[in-house]
């Protein structure tokens, strides 16, 4: 946790714009630029600077961006939601699908059906998460028409949605609109689909090996023998097993769905963290940067330790 | 292999030569290992698929000046944005009027020019830290293990970002920014495979010869982490070309006008509804070869790792 404070604070250290510069200006006399330089706290040792930095960070300041003139904290619980949607969107339908085609896959091994399931994956690994929207832009907003462009929401809905609690799905059915529930669908599903996708070639490569592991075991063979349907064996007794890992699995792919948006959200005009992210690096907003990243790391750090309290839950010998 | 058909004679000796059950020497021991690994990967298809293409790719890259129609970088702007196959352009040209074919083939250049170094740095930085945390234990240990925990901690994509931009766009930052996030598994792997070794009877053999850490390490454990950590680094190459491409997308990698594939989609992203086949074909070019990776990394982790093979 700390360190993961320092290694960003070193990034911000090592940057070459130069921060106080970027306050005074360029025609600043020396006078002012010592005073500036001062009041950073820029002439205390470093370790002293990591201590103002740390200490600023746990009250949640964060700086200020220069790009929206506003807190960084401010812009991040702004954007954080769009993230937190999609990235849920798109797990929920990763698992919904990926686990019950890696446990087919490993039940019919050989067969036909895990050698379509291991292809799916391994294209699922190989594709570039920014050209394949790109195509699916293309194909499904451009040609055919089926969906919403980029953005969350066409232009005449935007801010028609009051801010309750950042995603628009959620909000909108709680104002009970539903055609704005609708635009926002159509607008999320390829997003969403995709990243879906990516976990789903993850988690149900997973589920495979999980469950090879579990169907080898002598305990199956005894379930099966006691004339067991092939049912109850494959999903009461080796999915019962494999539940544990694959807790820790699913919060990974969550995690690297979190990362992934940086490159979804800039294809889909976004507003979420990752776009958020980008444009900042790409203006030299060194807060925004910072703030972000400092805000992803959390998020994974809590991911990880949520998938730990998790796995003990479910598996009585972690107790 | 083509030594069967040029020199039979020759072949059945060194055939026999290789798969002698009685070694006489350490090497032919070790060709002998590595010609039976061979033997098996040969005998899977996707796995061969993969190599075929990522030679071709070597020597498209290699030969790249014969090959490409045009220079990746001579400018027509009377033929901007023609379409596949018309006026001599294969795959189209771009908003430039450059020939699209001629770029990919020297992108393939870059890509192998970023893959090859983050492959060689990444896992020597992690053999480096990892041997050293296993072997010498103690505080050392812990320091090391607890800076790859916090590496780890942090999203790959996000901390490479974060480094690209402090050091500055351009191709060798991207492929430092990678190396620095991508070096802690293999840190792992090595120090587990550091842990299994240190205690065996040689290593107490030679450390009663007089032989110092530096020399058991670097001669004796890691010799035995290496196959380890080329399997998982097959694995990881098409994670390391999504990742530079990526960077070269987002504008932080390699700097126009050179041909980069991720800066060439994100150069065709503004044209995509009209003009589909400018950011089209170097997505193709990275899918190509990432899943050639793939399938190669596949078939050797199920060829070198007996535990984890997919029966």
């Amino acid at each position: 946790m700390v360190g993961l404070l320092f290694v960003t604070f070193i990034i911000g250290r090592v940057m070459p714009i130069d921060p106080v510069l970027s306050i005074v200006g360029e025609s600043a006399s020396r006078e002012t630029y010592e005073a500036a330089f001062q009041e950073l706290g820029l002439d205390k040792p470093l370790l002293v600077q990591f201590f103002y930095f740390m200490r600023d960070i746990a009250q949640g300041n964060f700086g200020e961006s220069l790009l929206t003139a506003r807190p960084v904290s401010q812009d991040l619980i702004r954007v954080f939601p769009a993230t937190f949607e999609l990235a849920t969107v798109g797990t929920f339908f990763g698992v919904l699908l990926g686990v019950p085609l890696g446990v087919l896959a490993a039940v019919k091994r050989g067969s036909w059906f895990d050698h379509i399931a291991r292809v799916i994956a391994l294209i699922g690994y190989s594709m570039p998460v920014f050209w394949i929207g790109l195509i699916g832009l293309l194909v499904f907003y451009g040609k055919l028409g089926w969906i919403g462009g980029p953005g969350r929401l066409d232009i005449f809905y935007v801010d028609m949605v009051p801010n309750i609690t950042g995603m628009i799905l959620i909000d909108s059915l709680i104002m009970g609109d539903m055609d704005i529930f609708k635009n926002a669908i159509s607008h999320i599903v390829l997003p969403a689909a995709l990243l879906a996708y990516y976990s789903l070639a993850y988690i149900s490569r997973m589920t495979r090996s999980f469950m090879l592991e579990q169907l080898d075991q002598e305990y199956i063979i005894t379930a099966q023998v006691k004339g067991l349907s092939a049912n109850a064996v494959i999903w009461r007794h080796a999915f019962d097993n494999v539940k544990v890992p694959l807790v820790t699995v699913i919060a990974l792919s969550y995690a690297a769905l979190l990362e992934g948006s940086v490159l979804t959200e800039t294809i889909f005009s976004w507003p979420g963290i990752g776009s958020y992210i980008t444009t900042a690096l790409l203006s030299a907003d060194m807060n925004a940067v910072l703030g972000g990243t400092v805000i992803v790391g959390l998020v994974f750090i809590c991911l990880n330790i949520f998938s730990d309290l998790l796995y003990k839950f479910f598996d009585p010998r972690a107790k | 292999m083509s030594m069967d058909s040029k020199n039979p004679q020759k072949f059945s000796s060194l055939y026999e030569w290789l798969t002698t059950d009685a070694p006489i020497s350490r090497n032919q021991a070790r060709l002998s290992a590595l010609y039976m690994s061979w033997l098996e990967l040969r005998s899977n298809p996707m796995a061969m698929f993969g190599i075929t293409i990522l030679l071709a790719l070597v020597l498209i890259a290699w030969s790249a000046p014969l090959l490409a129609p045009q220079s990746p970088f001579t400018q027509d702007l009377a033929a901007r944005l023609t379409p596949p196959g018309e006026g001599g352009y294969i795959l189209g040209s771009d908003s430039l009027g450059r020939d699209i074919l001629s770029r990919l083939i020297y992108g393939a250049r870059i890509t192998l020019y970023i893959v090859s170094l983050v492959a060689l740095l990444a896992p020597i930085v992690g053999l480096f830290v990892g041997t050293a945390a296993g072997y010498l234990g103690g505080w050392i240990d812990v320091i090391l293990m607890r800076i790859t925990d916090i590496f780890l901690a942090f999203p790959k994509l996000i901390l490479a970002l974060a480094f690209v931009s402090a050091l500055g766009a351009g191709i060798e930052n991207a492929v430092l920014a990678i190396v620095l996030t991508s070096w802690p598994p293999y840190a792992r792997i090595a120090r587990a495979e550091t842990l299994t070794i240190r205690d065996a009877d040689y290593i107490h053999a030679i450390k009663l010869q007089g032989a110092g850490s530096l020399r058991i390490i670097t001669r004796h454990i890691w010799p035995l982490c290496i196959s380890s950590l080329v399997v998982r680094v097959t694995l990881d190459m098409a994670g390391i070309i999504l990742t530079a491409a990526g960077l070269g997308f987002l504008g932080l990698g390699a700097q126009p006008p050179s041909p980069e594939w991720g800066a060439m989609i994100s150069a065709g992203r503004k044209f995509i509804l009209d003009h589909w086949w400018v950011a089209t074909m170097p997505g193709m070019a990275i899918f190509v070869v990432s899943l050639a990776f793939n399938l190669l990394g596949d078939g050797l982790r199920d060829v070198l790792d007996p535990k984890k093979s997919s029966k």
